[in-house]
């Protein structure tokens, strides 16, 4: 059963088109990797299924949902899609805990102490229980970031988004959020995922999106697709990546 | 004549009693200001064209008038207009919150929009309402950032309520001013009210310092 789907969806910022009648369909369990070059509408096809951007055309369900059905609408599906930022925009006045506990608390209603135990779980699951006193400044880029994957998390959302989540890190960092992200693939989270990292696309991924000028321009299986690139403009694109 | 500085000491209990009227009339003046403020600075950064455009002309309005004009206006010329009588004292403190008000609402407006965006977004993708954002997330954080500019204000405030001697307002100017018709002792009567107001302003510096030094701005 698809959990998101684009029904002729389209994206318009003034005159400028930017997601141009797109049609997909994403069942759950699926990981979705989403390449492309830039400016080519990956962050806002992303944006546009929580409900960060508002599409201009078309319709988007989500998880039943149609993100066009007003802000209670929104805020559940945005509930049900968690996500992760490039700039990992944690709260800088709360501890990593408290960034984690704050979804829990404020949108599930749980008591501090039930939130707070969530939100020690998946700090450990993401490995950073031992930091959970600690505020966003006190952490590395890679710990950021796994803390912003545990806040994301706590709202028990069914779909992740990620929109390059690794691209502000040093090389030696993103291994440690590819990971985690590994990780809940693994356990079966849905996951849609900008990235420029091709390993990762074709370890983990299930599926991946080419676009270019708003449109989708190649799907398929990432192995086969980055290994063959059916169009010349993916193979350009694939070689400047590598 | 010869400068005496006992003199001040005849005249301090009095001198005081106009401090007093100069504190009660900032402290009142600026809780009325920081609540217009912070109502008309969140209505410029995040109200429909409507509400926006109200908070606007009222704050060009104000910024664009001295503070003279303005509690004349609410003293002689708001009877006339809409018959309602104020006291000079309520004119006074009124004056202190439509005055402070337009400055503390472009204060306001700037420290929640210098707050990222990112972690708005942040808030927003995790289900929570926008006002919740506001209030949980963005608020706080623009609360640091205003304490800086909202001291300088209420020091421009708490000097500004000394243009309060055009309606008559008893406070410590006007007590200078009355005192000195009728003893002529310039230098020592305003050297007198001028280390009030330094005590008073300084205090307030003070009391900011230590504000800012306890709050981390992030
Ligand atoms: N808020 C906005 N207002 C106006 N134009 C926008 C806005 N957000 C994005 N755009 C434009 O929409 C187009 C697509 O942007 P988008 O961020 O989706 O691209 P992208 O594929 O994610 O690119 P990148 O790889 O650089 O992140 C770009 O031309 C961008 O300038
Ligand atoms: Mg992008």
């Amino acid at each position: 059963m698809s959990i998101i789907e684009f029904r002729q969806t389209s994206k318009h910022f003034g005159p400028l088109k930017v997601l141009d009648h797109v049609d997909l369909s994403i069942d759950e369990g699926e990981v979705v990797v989403l390449i492309g070059p830039s400016g080519s509408g990956k962050s806002t096809l992303l944006r546009c299924i929580n409900g960060l951007e508002t599409i201009t055309g078309g319709d988007l369900i989500v998880d039943g949902l149609s993100v066009t059905g007003g802000k209670k609408q929104l805020r559940e599906i945005r509930q049900e899609a968690g996500m992760v930022f490039q700039q990992f925009n944690l709260f800088p006045q709360l501890t990593a805990l408290e960034n984690v506990a704050f979804g829990p608390r404020k949108v599930r209603n749980l008591s501090k102490e039930q939130a707070e135990e969530v939100a020690i779980d998946l700090l450990d699951k993401v490995g950073l229980a031992e930091k959970a006193g600690h505020y966003p400044a006190e952490l590395s880029g890679g710990q950021q970031q796994r803390v912003a994957i545990a806040r994301a998390l706590a709202v028990k959302p069914k779909v992740m988004l990620f929109d390059e989540p690794t691209s502000a890190l040093d090389p030696e960092l993103k291994q440690e959020v590819l990971n985690v992200m590994r990780q809940l693939a693994t356990e079966g989270m849905t996951m849609v995922v900008v990235t420029h990292e091709m390993n990762f696309a074709k370890q983990v991924g299930t599926r991946l999106i080419f676009m270019e000028h708003g449109k989708i321009a190649v799907d398929g299986h990432p192995r086969e697709v980055i290994d063959t690139p059916p169009n010349d403009r993916m193979k350009d694109f694939l070689q400047h990546v590598e | 004549m010869e400068t005496d500085w006992s003199v001040i000491f005849d005249y301090l209990p009095a001198l005081l009693a106009g401090a007093k009227t100069t504190v009660y009339i900032t402290i009142l003046g600026l809780v009325g200001g920081m609540v217009l403020g912070t109502l008309a600075g969140l209505m410029r950064a995040y109200g429909g064209w409507l509400l926006n455009a109200i908070a606007f002309v009222y704050i060009e309005a104000i910024r664009g008038t001295p503070i003279v004009v303005q509690v004349m206006f609410l003293y002689f010329a708001l009877p006339v207009l809409a018959d309602i009588r104020i006291d000079p004292m309520s004119a006074a403190i009124l004056a202190i919150v439509v005055n402070a008000g337009a400055y503390i609402a472009e204060i306001v407006r700037g420290a929640f929009l210098s707050i990222s965006k990112g972690l708005t977004e942040a808030g927003l993708a995790i289900g929570l309402p926008h006002w919740k954002v506001l209030l949980y997330i963005v608020g706080p954080l623009a609360f640091r950032r205003l304490i800086p500019p909202l001291g300088n204000q209420f020091i421009v405030s708490l000097k500004d309520t000394s243009l309060f001697i055009v309606i008559g307002v008893g406070e410590l100017t006007r007590t200078g001013q009355e005192i000195m018709a009728s003893n002529f002792r310039a230098v020592e009567i305003w050297t007198a009210v001028a280390i009030i107001y330094l005590i008073m302003t300084g205090t307030l510096t003070l009391i900011l310092r230590v504000t800012e030094k306890r709050m981390k701005i992030l």
